[in-house]
């Protein structure tokens, strides 16, 4: 009886973490929706076709870029990772680097093991090739559920990010909260406020007439409350990705998405 | 220029066939500005056509007013085995092609 008692105390510890964490949650699991219920059925016609889905341009290029040999080793993606090991890694992202300890995003794995691994120079933010290489890796992962890591190391980016996220910016003086936690569901202008939930990306987005990344969709946000834009790759649009992760967690993959 | 087609494989004499086509192409209206104020010139694909074993049939004008990566979907009456064949032009002349071949039957 004595040994199991701090079992039993760490199983209740673990429990009131469990509800305190479930709390914090500004929309509860079972109210999470995803973009794509807030669109138009014309558009969620066309990101569930296999066949008309513009992001698949993108999908069947990275299937292509995954294969081909680069850098100076002349190594492709291929050449380490299978397919079947690929499934389901997409929604693990954002995630600690097990070596550097560092949080990384697709984005930023993808272009480590370029260098690191291909002896590859790195990929620009929303390079044709770095699109298509995360959208076609993402895609692996369709259909299953987020699943986002916020212990150990990622616990401070977590608190980080969700301080982003809280953080009233630009002339507008609005967090992202005000929108997508307090609104969503209501109009703005012709716009439904969807709840910004990162499962789509990269997604096709019909204002950009073309794929984008998840940061340019931040950047668009940020543009649109007329606060200041950061540059692709920063550390605090890594940290909000990964509350972003959390908050959706359990809402399926769907890149490449249709959005507005 | 990379594309998308999608015809059955297969299809009997006299079948209707569903034709659909996805071609990755900016479509540049020729109306917007780059981030430095400079216009950018109209560049859309203007024609795309089909021939099904070099018999044209289909044929379509696109203009500034297809969107970007333009998706376009037609039938035809599946007659004969071969091919069917893509072509397309955009206005700096760069072409495009692609062949899908298809197996009529009875």
């Amino acid at each position: 009886m004595r040994r199991a008692r701090p079992r039993l105390v760490l199983a209740a510890a673990a429990l009131a973490a469990g509800v305190a964490l479930a709390q914090e949650r500004a929309i509860p699991p079972g109210e999470l929706k995803s973009g794509s219920a807030f669109l138009g059925s014309d558009l969620r016609a066309l990101q569930n076709d296999d066949f008309a889905n513009p992001g698949m341009l993108w999908v069947e290029r990275g299937e292509k870029l995954w294969r081909e040999p680069a850098g100076k080793r002349s190594i492709a993606c291929a050449g380490c990772h299978t397919d079947q090991s690929m499934r389901g890694v997409a929604a693990s992202y954002p995630r600690i680097d097990k070596a550097s300890g560092k949080l990384f995003n697709l984005e930023r794995r993808v272009n480590w093991c370029r260098g690191a691994r291909m002896g590859a120079e790195p990929l620009r933010y929303e390079s044709e090739e770095l699109l298509a290489l995360t959208a076609y890796i993402a895609r692996q992962s369709l259909g299953l559920p987020i699943v986002t890591r916020i212990d150990g190391a990622a616990r401070a980016h977590f608190e980080t990010g969700r301080a982003s996220y809280h953080l009233r910016r630009g002339q507008m003086n609005l967090s992202c909260a005000h929108c997508h936690d307090a609104q969503w569901g209501k109009r703005l202008l012709s716009e439904t406020i969807s709840q910004g939930h990162p499962n789509a990306y990269p997604a096709y987005r019909m204002e950009w007439q073309t794929m984008g990344s998840l940061e340019r969709r931040l950047r668009a946000c940020l543009s649109g409350i007329r606060a200041e834009m950061l540059p692709y790759g920063s550390q605090e649009y890594l940290d909000l990705e990964l509350f972003l992760g959390w908050r959706a967690q359990g809402l399926p993959i769907e890149t490449p998405g249709v959005r507005r | 220029m990379a594309a998308r087609i999608q015809i059955p494989r297969e299809a009997r004499r006299g079948e209707v066939i569903e034709v659909r086509i996805l071609i990755q192409h900016p479509m540049e209206t020729g109306y917007r500005h780059d981030d430095v104020g400079h216009l950018i010139k109209r560049n859309v694909i203007n024609v795309l056509s089909c021939r099904y074993n070099g018999v044209e049939v289909f044929r379509a004008d696109l203009s500034s007013g297809i969107s970007a990566n333009p998706y376009v979907q037609f039938y035809t009456v599946a007659e004969a085995s071969g091919d069917l064949e893509f072509n397309w032009i955009d206005d700096e002349g760069q072409r495009g092609s692609e062949r899908q071949p298809i197996v009529v039957k009875g």
